[in-house]
Order: structure tokens, then sequence, then C-alpha cells
């Protein structure tokens, strides 16, 4: 098979997002990362839900199926289960995902069948015109909230490491630079990997992200999480993450003020769990955690599945039909 | 044999047709040349025996026991277990009562019958319950020991029945089986509480006894459960003889005579017992194989389906593989997976899980992917009664969608049918590309008969709509005849495309809003669900004449409304049986065929759900026949309804 491009992995489809929509971004880190991968176009499947984000398999040379509200993350296992061989994704949101479909994802994670699930957070429901969603922020202005959303909301990471993921990233939607390694990354892993896209509704909730990703913000407000490098960031790359064991909590600190030195600063260790807990939930003042921050192995769920169920036709109906106290009045 | 006796061999249209020439010329099905009451004659041909106790009681593994020494004693039979749907309610209390009824003889049987001729009740609360259920002069036995003042209080129960007369109309054997029991076992060194629990197989012993039954398959069956504990398989095999022993010494006193059941004059056939679970997970198993593709069955439990997902796993050796979801949505939805992987889905669940999964049918109507839903019925609404069966679920089947969604529906009509019908159901998912409704129920399910081994050589293959290895093509051109697309699965290079749930165009498959392209795919899809009756047989009747009254039932009520037709019939009504395994669409001819006769009656344990079918489909105006208590029809309710609405056959003769 020939090398493919990125745009080898479009299709004819005319893309139908708002202009200057996130997903456009994401959509084209796809297809750089299919196409850095190399991947079999037969042999890839992308699953999704409904909703804005879930228009994306229709935008991806490869097979797509665009399920119904919440139900991807089930018709993608069942996908992954009868053939193990392909490369299964999954396309939701926080609407699909979390609510009308958070128990599906939950138990995706939790049985660890190898998908590489990317939920695109905006934080609002977009495809049915703005209400608030599962992720909006206590005080989210909506059509269904006009004084303000009052419900908790759930944080995408906290959630998936809540149910056991073995694989939780998290990335910008205009981060070209690391949006396609992220998926990549997820893609590699055996087992769900979840990435959250923190995305950009550009009509609804447009710029709820700035204070994360805003190019004033960004390098103060994210910390990039890399296995075995210290938790460093800020602009100046002077400002870091150290824990307090006293208050077992992360703390940024500047690296050269208070006696402060690089040795302080938390080296990131993606397999432990606790670093991952304190990690995903870090809100300003503190970074958000960005790229893959937690990381382990464990046996993905279809593996062990068809190792027991293998599918084959060892014995045949005629012999089962007799298998049971025969009469025999022939 | 008796003149008005037909054929002993059970019910697959098929095997039926070949065997009886059927016509519509109002010429009788069988002869009918003597008046004789059947139930006159055959009286001593057939017996009814019920079984009844605790929940715990191991009143289902007494009737299975009872079952298979029936069977390999040659006798026909046809059973129903009646439980509830606590796994061990409070003992000796009357809603925790289950029982076990089981019809058996040298006859044709097809119903578990409709008043047992011996009851066993293991305590008062399982006298008091199955009371209702017996005609004066029928035998009882009952433990002596359980009617203590405590137990009688347990069972809501101011006087002793065995002493305050309400017992008077029947033939009362108290016997002090647990006593009686422990005695048996004392040898074997068993605590006070395992000692007990081998009463059944103490009064299982004595039941074989009454009907001169073999201990021998019972006997296997202890010494292969209780391999590994010599001293529980001693004392069950010594309770098993010690209650046959007992028997004989009753018979010497005289208070009790042993049956001689003659053989059931079958037709010449190797026969196994087969309930409705196991004959159709081995069902879907065999469209497997006749398919040559492996099936996925995705299920979340829910009584009374969960028996096909626990059998269905058992057969994980013939090309099947279950998966338990985390719920019916997810059920449903890895099943359609599957089959847009290319291996066929198939979902079970029972009407509140139906529910559930319907959003997602309506997903596997859109991309046309096959799919099998076994709906196992049971009544409703909700929760309703769980253990207790219904036809209630069949709207739900036919109409319960949003949108113009057209879904066939198949139904079993018996323990053994189910096989042949889950053939079918795949049939015609996989050459229409469609999903399909296969509804059964909880008597069905749980029921069991006996089943002349089907000559799987003979079946058809099934042919697949998945495209030759390394071809490419239009996933969306179809099959004129089926309105079939390609079944082009992941993996397959020439065909990688996109497919949804929102409407497609009809060539390409992609996204369109285009109007008249919604109109034709509507169209489309009324199209293919029509040409499913393109390819089903025409309606024939089960039996009976033309002309008179047409009795048009489907499912599980086909042995009881067999057997009050055959009566009906002996006794001289114009009446024929109808019997429908395709509901949507209906058999081509089925409209026809039915304005050939004067009326038609509709007997349903629904409401009427049937006959709203009927009556939108062909305009026929039906009488219903409706029942919702929980339990089948009896034989003699639907033969009074025949005789109130079917003209006397004899009469016109003379006439004439």
């Amino acid at each position: 098979m020939a090398e493919l491009t990125a745009k080898d992995y479009a299709t004819d489809q005319e893309v139908r997002w708002c202009p200057g929509c996130g997903d456009y971004s994401i959509l084209k880190a796809v297809h750089r990362a299919l196409a850095e991968s190399g991947a079999d176009p037969a042999n890839t499947v992308f699953v999704s839900g409904i909703g804005c984000s879930s228009r994306l398999p229709y935008y991806v040379e490869t097979y797509g199926f665009h399920t119904i509200h919440g139900r991807a993350p089930a018709i993608a296992t069942g996908v992954k289960l009868a053939n193990p061989e392909l490369d299964v994704w999954v396309v939701t949101g926080d609407g699909d995902g979390l609510s009308i479909g958070g128990n599906h994802l939950l138990h995706a994670i939790r049985r660890n069948v190898d998908l590489n699930i990317l939920l695109f957070n905006n934080e609002i429901y977009g495809l049915t015109k703005g209400q608030y969603s599962p992720t909006s922020r206590i005080g989210t202005a909506s059509p269904s909230s006009p004084g303000g959303s009052i419900d908790q909301p759930i944080d995408p990471a906290q959630f998936a490491l809540g149910c056991g993921a073995t694989f939780i990233a998290r990335c910008v939607d205009i981060d070209q630079k690391a949006l396609p390694g992220i998926l990549n990354a997820g893609q590699a892993h055996e087992g769900t990997a979840f990435v959250e896209i923190l995305q950009n509704c550009i009509v609804y909730n447009k710029d709820v992200w700035d204070d994360v990703s805003s190019k004033k913000t960004a390098a103060d407000a994210q910390v990039l999480c890399e296995h075995g490098a210290p938790l460093i960031f800020g602009k100046a790359r002077d400002k870091g993450l150290r824990l307090n064991p006293r208050t077992l909590s992360l703390e940024a600190v500047t690296i050269g003020e208070d006696g402060v030195t690089e040795a302080d600063i938390l080296v990131h260790d993606e397999t432990n769990p606790m670093i991952a807990e304190l990690l995903v939930r870090m809100r300003d003042p503190l970074p958000t955690a960005m790229g893959v921050i937690h990381r382990r192995t464990q046996p993905a769920f279809d593996q062990a599945y068809r190792a027991r169920k293998t599918l084959e036709r060892k014995t045949r109906v005629k012999d089962l039909l007799r298998r049971g106290n025969l009469l025999d009045r022939r | 044999m008796p003149a008005g006796f037909v054929t002993y061999i059970h019910m697959q249209n098929r095997a039926f047709a070949e065997r009886v020439p059927i016509s519509y010329n109002s010429r009788p099905f069988f002869l009918c040349g003597t008046t004789m009451s059947t139930t006159a004659t055959q009286a001593a041909r057939r017996h009814v025996v019920r079984f009844a106790g605790d929940s715990g009681d191991g009143i289902q593994l007494q009737g299975a026991q009872f079952t298979n020494a029936s069977a390999l004693a040659g006798h026909d039979l046809a059973t129903l277990p009646d439980f509830p749907a606590e796994i061990r309610a409070p003992q000796g209390t009357r809603y925790g009562v289950s029982a076990f009824q089981i019809q058996f003889g040298g006859d044709r049987i097809t119903t578990p019958g409709d008043a047992p001729e011996v009851l066993i009740a293991f305590n008062p609360a399982a006298l008091v319950v199955n009371l209702p259920h017996l005609e004066p002069g029928a035998t009882i036995i009952v433990d002596g020991n359980a009617f203590t003042a405590q137990r009688l209080k347990r069972a809501d129960l101011d006087s002793n029945p065995l002493e305050d007369g309400r017992l008077d109309a029947f033939r009362v054997h108290a016997i002090d089986v647990s006593d009686l029991t422990l005695e048996a076992v004392k040898p074997h060194g068993l605590g006070a509480k395992d000692s007990g629990r081998c009463k059944n197989f103490w009064v299982l012993g004595l039941v074989l006894w009454m009907f001169d039954q073999p201990r021998e398959p019972t006997r296997r069956w202890i010494n292969r459960r209780f391999a590994g504990d010599e001293s529980l398989r001693d004392a069950n095999l010594a309770a098993l003889d010690a209650g046959h022993a007992y028997g004989e010494t009753m018979e010497i006193d005289g208070t009790l005579a042993q049956k001689h059941v003659p053989e059931a004059p079958l037709a010449a056939a190797e026969y196994r017992t087969i309930t409705g679970a196991e004959a159709l997970a081995l069902g879907l198993v065999a469209a497997g194989e006749l398919a040559d593709i492996e099936l996925m069955f995705c299920s979340y439990p829910i009584t009374p389906a969960s028996s096909l997902l626990h059998h269905l796993t058992g057969l994980e050796e013939a090309g099947v593989a279950t998966f338990q979801a985390e719920d019916e949505i997810a059920a449903v939805c890895s099943a359609i997976g599957a089959s847009f992987a290319g291996k066929l889905g198939v979902t079970s669940s029972s009407g509140p899980g139906v529910a559930l999964k319907t959003e997602a049918l309506g997903l596997a109507v859109a991309t046309e992917l096959p799919l099998v839903v076994v709906n196992s019925q049971r009544a409703g609404p909700s929760t309703g009664m769980p253990t207790k069966t219904e036809q209630s679920d069949l709207y739900q089947a036919v109409y319960g969608r949003n949108g113009d969604t057209p879904i066939p529906v198949v139904a079993a009509r018996s323990p053994a049918d189910t096989f042949d019908t889950a053939i079918e159901a795949v049939r015609i998912a996989l050459r229409h590309m469609t999903p399909v409704f296969l509804l059964t129920d909880g008597y069905i399910a749980n029921a069991s008969e006996l089943w002349p081994l089907p000559d799987f050589d003979s079946y058809a293959a099934i042919d697949t709509a998945r495209p030759a290895p390394g071809s490419q093509g239009a996933v969306f051109e179809r099959n004129p005849a089926t309105q079939a697309r390609v079944w082009a699965a992941p993996g397959d290079a020439g065909y990688i495309h996109r497919v949804g749930g929102i409407e497609k165009d009809a060539q390409s498959g992609n996204i369109s809003y285009d109007a008249a392209n919604h109109q034709s795919m509507t169209d489309l899809r009324a199209k293919k669900l029509a040409q499913v009756a393109d390819y089903m047989p025409d309606q024939t009747l089960e039996q009976g004449v033309m002309g008179g009254l047409a009795v048009v039932a489907w499912g599980s009520t086909y042995g009881t409304i067999y057997q009050a037709v055959k009566d009906a019939l002996a006794e001289g009504y114009s009446v024929a049986h109808i019997h429908l395994r395709h509901i949507n669409p209906l058999p081509s001819n089925l409209g026809e065929l039915l304005t050939e006769f004067e009326a038609v009656l509709v007997p349903e344990l629904n409401t009427g759900q049937l006959a709203t079918v009927l009556r939108d489909r062909l305009l026929v105006d039906a009488i219903q026949l409706n029942q919702v208590n929980g339990q089948p029809f009896a034989v003699a309710d639907v033969k009074a309804a025949i005789a109130a609405h079917a003209p006397r056959r004899m009469q016109e003769v003379n006439r004439g």
C-alpha cells in the first residue's frame, strides 16, 4: 500500500460544522494522526454517538458508524469484540459521553476495551442549541438555565480515572503540535485510551477555555505531563508543581524563589494513579494538566474475551441435537 | 388407536404437512367417523400431576426428573413450571409456592393439562393455593409432618384443611414424608438440614412408583450431581428408593393403586425432551451453521429470558460468543456493532428490556443491518409479573417504534418450535438485511416437550449479503427481490463506507435531508418488509374444516388450541385451527383464506393484540377470547368459546 497522506484520510463529504468550530482543528489532527501511524482505512473504524462531535466519522476515509445518542461506546465494544483486529475509535462529546451515555462510557473504560475514545469537551450542548451540559461550570447561563446553571459539573478525566482508565490524556483542540501525537499514543495503547479534548464551541460557549488555552494564558495555565520529566511550566519555564506531603496536595512554586530548586519539583510518573488523581483535579490557580496524564498496563478486555470465546465452530449442530436424554423409537 | 387420533409427531409445520393432506374444500383434516369424546376414552391414557411446595423445596427439579423418566418410558408430555419471582420466598407462605405441572401419557399430548389428577403438596400453603386447580375425585398427597399449627399460620389458615372438611371431595393421603425421609437417610450420616432436603427425592420415588416410571434417569442424575459427596449421593438415592418402596406398601394395604401408562404410539424417530430456551439456543446456533456465520449474542439478564443467555454460553464451542452487557441498551447496541463488523448480532430480553432497546432497533432498520431480537414475553405493564406468561408484547414488536420503522415479526408456538422459528428469524434477517423480532414467552421458555430430532441435513443453507472476498463495489446496491444491501464490514477493502441513523441517500448512503429521497427511503423500507412475505409459505390449517369458525392464534397457545379444536371437531363442530408463525408481514394468502370462514375467533393471552393486527391489515372482524391471569389457557375455556361461535358440522351434514 502506497504511503497515505493526511489528505487521503479526508472524505468527499462537505464538512458541516460552524465556521471557526474547534472540531475543524481536531479533524485535521485526526487526519494527521492516521497518516503518521499509517492506519489501514479498511481496518479502522470510527464510531460516534449524537452531537456536533459525532459527525466526525463522515469526514474520515475509513469505516464509520454514526450511531445513536450516548451509545457509541457500547456499539464500538460490539465491533471490537466481533473483530479484535480492527482499530476502533470512538468520538463523543460532553453531553453524548457524560450525560445520556455516561453508563456506557463507564463500562467501556472499566472493562478496558481496546478503544481510542476522544471526548470533545466544550461544556455546552451545541446541536440542540446551547443548553448547559454536565461539564458546564456552575452559573453557566443558557436557554435552559437563564439564571445560571446550578448543577455540580463533572470533570471528564476525573470520571475516567474513577472508572479505572488505563490511559488518560488531555489536549486543547487547536494544539496541532501535540494533538496528533496524543491521539496516536492513545491508538497505540492496549485497552481503553481516554482523550479529553478541550474544544471551543464558537456559537454557544465561545472562548470558554480562554483561561487555559489563549495565547496569553496558555504557558502559565497549562502544564504538559511527560513521563519521567519534572512538572515544570510557565512562559519562562520557571514554575513547577511541588507535592506538599502535609496536605497531600500539589502547589505551584517558582524555581529560584524561597529556596525552591528543580529537585523540589514533582517528577511525572504516568503509571502512578495517585499522581494522576492529583493532576486531573488541578484548577486555577493551578495549571491544567495536559498530555498523557496516566498510562498503565492492564490486559485489554477484548483480548481476554476472545481468548475465551474464540467464535470457532468446533462442534456441529448434528452432535448438539443428540446431547440429552434420548429415546430411540426408530 | 382410537378414531380421531391422527399423529403423534410434534408440530413443525413442515413435518405435519408432509404427513397429513390439508384441504380447504370442507374436507375434514382427519376422519371423524364417530362422535367419540376424546376425554372419555383417553382419560386413562393421560395423566396430569402437579408438584407444589416452597420455592426452595426443589419442586422444579422434581418436575424435570419426572419429565425425563416419563419421556424415557415412551410417553408424550407437556409441562408447566409455575414459580414465583422470589428466589427463596419465606417458607410456608402462599406467595412462595412453586409448582410444576406435567401431562403425560400414551397419547398425543399438547398441553400441561387443565386439572391435575394428582396434587403433591409439601406444605399447607402449597395445598390451599392449588386446590382451585382440582376437580372432585382428584388425589392429594401431602406431607403430614408439615401441617403443624405454626405452618398453618404461615399459610394464613385458621383451621387444618386435613381436618376441617374442605378436602372431602378428594382422595387425600397425608404421609409423614419428613419423618420417613429422615429415617431413610439416617444411615448416611447427614446433618438434620441436609437430611430434610432429601424429601423431594422421597416424594419423587413415590410418584414414579404411582405411574410405574423408571428410576434410572434420576439415579444417573443423582450420581452425577453428587459425584463429589458420597453421603449426599447415597442419602438421596436412599430417599428415592424409600419413597418408591412406600408406594408398594400402600398398594399392598389397598390405599393406592399403581397405574400402568401405555407408551405413546410415537412415529419412528429419535426423541429427546427439550425446553423452549434450550431449543431456541440450539436453533440460533443451527442458523449460524446454516449461514456459515458466527453469532454474537449480547444480552442483559432478565426473567424469563436469562436462560437463553445461559444455554448459549454453554454452546460457545459451536460458533457463538455471548456478551453480558451493562444494560439492555448496551446489549442491543453491542449486537448491532457485531453485525456492523460482519458477525450476526443477536440480543434477547423480555418486554421491559425490549422497550429500552427500541431506539437502537430504529438504528438497525436505518442502517440495514441484520439483527435478531428475542422477546421472552412476561406479564406487564412495567415489571408486571416476571415469572408469569403473557402475549402482550405483540403491539410492541409490530408497532412500537418512532418513525415508519417496519420490522419483521415471527413467533414460536411451542418449546421445540423455537428451533425452527430461530432459523426462520435468522434467515429473514440475513436475506433482507433487517432486524427481526422473535417472540416467545415465559411459558415456552421454561416448559418442555418431547421432540423428534430434526433431520438437520434437510435444512437449506442460509445465504448472506456478504460480498465476495477481495471484491469491490457499492454498498447500497440492492437485491431487487429482497431490498438487501451489500453487507460489507470493516476489513473489506473494496467497500469502505460510513453509515448512520441520519437519513441516507438511497444510492450513496451519504447523509441526505432531501425530501424526495426520504420518501423513497421510507417506501423502500416498507417494500423490504412486504418482500419478506414473498419467501413465506402459504398459511395452512393445523387441522379442521373450512367454512365454519376459524380459530386464529399465535405463540404458546398452540397446544391448548390444538387440543380444543381437536375435541370440538370430534364433537361435530365446524372449526379449523390456523396458527401463525409470521405476524409481520402476515402470510400473503391469509386474508383470502379467512374469507372462506363464517367467523374468526382469536384467543390470546392479552387484551386483543393479534385481533387488532388482523383488523388493521386484513379488515377481519375477529371475535376475541382474552385472558391475562398469568396462566396458559385451559382447553375447556377455548372449547367453550368454540362451542359458542362454531356451527355444528354434523347438523349441516344431516340437513344436506
